[in-house]
């Protein structure tokens, strides 16, 4: 509770909010109180003063009756029934919810049967009929409201009872014996208390201006006694030629609503756990670039990446999700990326076009060149026009990253006008083309499904042809088999494999599966915790793995035929990057781990022949296993 | 596609049904007899129990309601006792009125609501979102009604650029002009809320949409940001946003009654608010159930361009 209005108190507008709901109600509370003329005696003689006279601070009305007392009076009858009809409605509609929701099955079905003819209405027309029916006049008029919301609660507290009412701490209530009554009353009840309150406060200001509406019409509140809405109504006549008396009633209601609506906002937004953690920002066009100095290029290629660091910055913390990495691809080169999740290296692999969302991600260091052009913090058009032009991705999970609304065939032909003017049939024609070329069968008719409508290995192709839309020179392919079963993730993997030979391509291949690595990688680099621990050729890598996690990862891998082994799963955790070790990020879960392997930086220290770039960040690098390589 | 739209027009029935049953149920709440409330208190006791007979008062509450029933699904609503002629003919006229206003205003609102919503979403904590969220909160905040005297007062008098109310000139053409001069003030003043409740609902629905997956995609083909946002995100935003379109004709429609009495707009829903007043009960339950009943097959429409626009949804 405390932890609640700290993080409402934090939301400047909605603390404004209160502030003012508070002295309206404060002011509203007391009025009997204060020394204000009686609001209902009328004075013929002193008609429409206008405000700030002698005696009348806001001005008469047409009856000459004192406005600031009719304001204050009117306030306290409009916010009184504004919350009892939010209440009243809660109340009954919660009930309604809960029992539907508790009992379900054919209880339910009745209930909200009902409830959804009541939602049919526009709300007016079902207010407007309760008020027919029961006569002019406040009480009815609140009784119109409240039961024109009813369906909203029931409806809302419903949808939360029928998930609670499933959760183990219900059935053993009911195993324990409890009646229906008590369990409702003492474990479900106290679980939907927030999901009301989130409810009132979204409602209450409409529900203030719903009772407003119906006085104004002259459906509620009758004369003398009149609330806000009916003062309102009563001073429309005389809007031409006296404004005021209808301004000061106009703007108390604006005034009560928007501090209302202010308040639920904030109410919203601190028990609505989503929004806590910032998560509903949207990723720019590009990533920010926060750097302070541009490094040499180390390697050579047509893509390089040299000391890239790369962070999330989430509310105080730094997430460090790739330090100083360095890596490079050549032409008709395959170099494999390999880690645990969260290793970091999709985020290496985004970070390439600036594609890590950011909110919250932001580029802290490094360069990436492509063919010698720096794209860390080149203006957004040059990224823009290298996309999926020069350098393009393929994503993993085809059913989310393809667009769900639009045919297969359009969003391949959008790849390709997006950098050059395509008509529709040469589009068509192409797209055909590309699906062809990934081994579609029926490209002509498939071209125009939805992805939807086909299968997981049918998808990854399409995002596979998407990439090759524009003949680039660098694929960039982020566990693109990871989701598909073995045999498709095979003829995939052939599919890359002969279009990196046939068109010269160079291609980073991220995954975190060795067996893969092994069928298609010149090279390969292993990350950890953000950073490359390993760098070498494949065959070299995987026939000597020189650091103690390579090691392990490549233990990990069962083999066909491989007999009985015992997998050996790594033990432990990869560190949180916001909480890096000094040292090695490996160390507590290697078994030769030493007190100088938490101590200082350790570097990426090139190995052996330096023409095939062997190197290890390891202080104490597995030795080399002669005697399985004398086998 | 011809079978969706059967299917969703016969699952409309039984909400039809159910909306007559309830005007039904609300209007037999009156407290009283309907028949002393027409003739006056000063009606002898025969009269009353004649009336009460002629009108069929006498019999079962369940046969009430199927005598009503049958007699409306022949066109008759009855005759409305205050205007002396019958409901159905006066609802059909005033409700011509209402739809121009509600219809225009709805227009507007969609329009300006998503503008507003994707901009601010695209420009998130940007100016043009801080300063679209403010006008949004005042949008839903002021009562409708006081937003249509304060136009008045601004446009019609001080400014004199627009006539003060009414739906036609008293004197000259009854032409497109004149009926566009008269229906501007109305048709913004009734779209505000519902602009600023679809502002909002698409910006959130964006902002959801621009962290998916495929919008990556799309950026990562190099598709211009403007295409990203209103090619991708907003076309996959509006399968959130379209249901709420047809919520918010519903809050439209429910406005438009305080805005045709400042605006002395000759719609549905003043009429209603008279009826009331008068105590013209037939009037009011057959305005009722006919608005209720256009706002159902409303909802139909809707549903349709939904799933028109979304090809996963099974039609």
């Amino acid at each position: 509770m405390i932890a609640f209005l700290r993080l409402l108190a934090r939301n400047r507008l909605a603390l404004w909010g209160g502030v003012v709901l508070t002295i309206v109600v404060v002011l509203a509370l007391i009025t009997p109180l204060l020394p204000l003329a009686d609001p209902d005696v009328t004075n013929t003689a002193e008609r429409y003063k206008k405000p700030f006279s002698d005696g009348a601070l806001l001005g008469t009305d047409h009856l000459g009756r004192d406005l600031l007392s009719r304001l204050m009076w009117g306030t306290r009858l409009s916010l009184a029934v504004g919350f009892a009809a939010a209440i009243v409605a809660a109340t009954i509609g919660a009930a309604i919810g809960i029992v539907a929701g508790y009992y379900g099955g054919r209880t339910d079905n009745i209930i909200m049967r009902g409830v959804d003819m009541l939602m049919a209405f526009p709300y007016i027309l079902l207010a407007l009929a309760i008020v027919a029916a029961l006569g002019p006049g406040l009480m009815n008029a609140l009784i119109a409201v409240a039961a024109v919301n009813v369906p909203f609660f029931a409806r809302n507290i419903r949808g939360i009872t029928v998930g609670i009412a499933h959760k183990e701490f219900v059935d053993a209530a009911r195993l324990a014996g409890m009646s229906d009554a008590r369990i409702i009353l003492t474990e479900i009840l106290p679980n939907v208390v927030p999901v009301i309150v989130i409810a009132m406060s979204t409602t209450i200001g409409w529900m203030i201006l719903e009772t407003a509406g119906l006085s104004f019409l002259g459906l509620g509140s009758q004369p003398p006694q009149a609330d806000l809405g009916s003062m309102l109504g009563e001073a429309r006549s005389a809007l031409i030629t006296n404004p005021h008396t209808s301004i000061v009633p106009g703007v108390m209601i604006l005034i009560i609503v928007m501090a209302i609506n202010l308040l639920g906002d904030g109410v919203r937004d601190a028990l609505d756990p989503r929004l806590k953690s910032g998560a509903l920002s949207r990723p720019m066009p590009a990533t920010l670039v926060d750097r302070k100095q541009v490094p040499d290029a180390i390697g050579d290629g047509i893509l390089t990446i040299d000391d890239l660091q790369t962070q999330f910055h989430i509310k105080n913390r730094v997430y460090k999700a790739v330090g100083d990495v360095t890596l490079s691809v050549k032409p008709g080169e395959c170099l494999g990326l390999i880690g645990e999740s969260g290793s970091g290296k999709s985020v290496t692999a985004l970070s390439v076009m600036g594609l890590v969302a950011s909110p919250p991600g932001v580029i802290t260091g490094g360069a990436v060149r492509f063919k010698g052009t720096d794209l860390v913090g080149a203006p957004y058009e040059t990224l823009r026009s290298l996309r999926g032009n020069k350098v393009a991705y393929i994503f993993q999970d085809p059913l989310a990253t393809l667009h769900p609304l639009y045919r297969v065939g359009d969003q391949l032909t959008e790849a390709i006008s997006s950098h050059r003017r395509i008509g529709k049939a040469e589009g068509r024609a192409k797209a055909i083309e590309l699906l062809k070329s990934v081994r579609i069968p029926n490209a002509e008719s498939r071209i125009d499904s939805y992805p939807h409508e086909m299968s997981g290995g049918m998808r990854q192709r399409v995002g596979i042809a998407m990439a090759l839309a524009n003949d680039p020179d660098v694929i960039i392919a982020d566990e693109p088999t990871t989701a598909l079963d073995v045999t498709v993730q095979a003829q995939i993997l052939a599919l890359l494999n002969d279009l990196r030979r046939e068109r010269g391509l160079a291609i980073v291949f991220i995954t975190h599966d060795f067996g893969v690595v092994a069928q298609l990688c010149d090279r390969v680099a292993v990350m950890y915790a953000g950073r490359i621990v390993e760098e070498g050729r494949t065959d070299d890598v995987l026939d000597a793995p020189a650091h103690p996690y390579t090691k392990r990862l490549i233990e990990c891998v069962p083999e066909l035929g491989g007999g009985r082994r015992i997998l050996a799963a790594i033990p432990g955790l990869p560190p949180m990057v916001d909480r890096l070790p000094d040292g090695c990020a490996f160390a507590d879960r290697c078994d030769k781990a030493a007190p100088a392997c938490r101590v200082g930086d350790i570097a990426l220290v090139a190995t052996g022949n330096r023409a095939v770039n062997r190197a290890v960040r390891c202080i104490d690098p597995e030795p080399a296993p002669r005697t399985e390589a004398a086998q | 596609m011809a079978g969706y739209i059967l299917k969703r027009l016969l699952s409309a029935i039984p909400v039809l049904l159910g909306i007559t049953i309830i005007v039904f149920l609300i209007m037999a709440l009156i407290p009283g007899d309907p028949a002393t409330a027409i003739l006056g208190s000063y009606a002898t006791p025969e009269n009353v129990a004649k009336l009460n007979r002629d009108l069929g008062l006498d019999k079962p509450l369940v046969n009430q309601y199927f005598i009503w029933l049958g007699n409306m699904f022949q066109g008759d609503f009855g005759q409305s006792f205050a205007l002396n002629r019958p409901v159905l003919d006066e609802v059909l006229e005033r409700f011509n009125a209402t739809l121009i206003l509600a219809g225009t205003a709805f227009v507007l609102c969609s329009l300006f609501g998503i503008l507003a919503g994707v901009v601010s979403a695209a420009r998130q904590y940007g100016f043009a979102d801080k300063a679209i969220t403010f006008i949004v909160l005042l949008g839903i905040s002021i009562p409708s009604f006081f937003l249509g005297m304060m136009m008045i007062l601004l446009f019609a008098v001080n400014l004199r650029w627009l006539p003060v109310s009414g739906m036609w000139p008293i004197y000259g053409d009854r032409d497109l002009g004149a009926l566009l001069s008269h229906l501007t003030m109305p048709a913004l003043a009734l779209a505000v809320v519902a602009t600023g409740v679809i502002a909002r609902l698409s910006r959130s629905a964006m902002l959801e949409v621009l962290r998916q997956d495929f919008i990556r995609t799309a950026r990562a083909k190099g598709v211009p940001e403007r295409g990203v946002i209103w090619r991708h995100a907003l076309r996959a935003a509006m399968v959130t946003i379209i249901p709420v379109l047809g919520i918010q004709a519903g809050f439209v429609l429910s406005g438009a009654v305080y805005i045709e009495m400042v605006f002395q707009w000759p719609g549905v829903g003043r009429m209603l608010v008279d009826a009331i007043l008068k105590r013209d009960i037939l009037l009011v339950q057959g305005g009722v159930v006919f608005v209720a009943a256009c706002y159902v097959m409303f909802n139909i429409v809707v549903d349709v361009a939904q799933s028109l626009l979304d090809p996963r949804i099974k039609t």
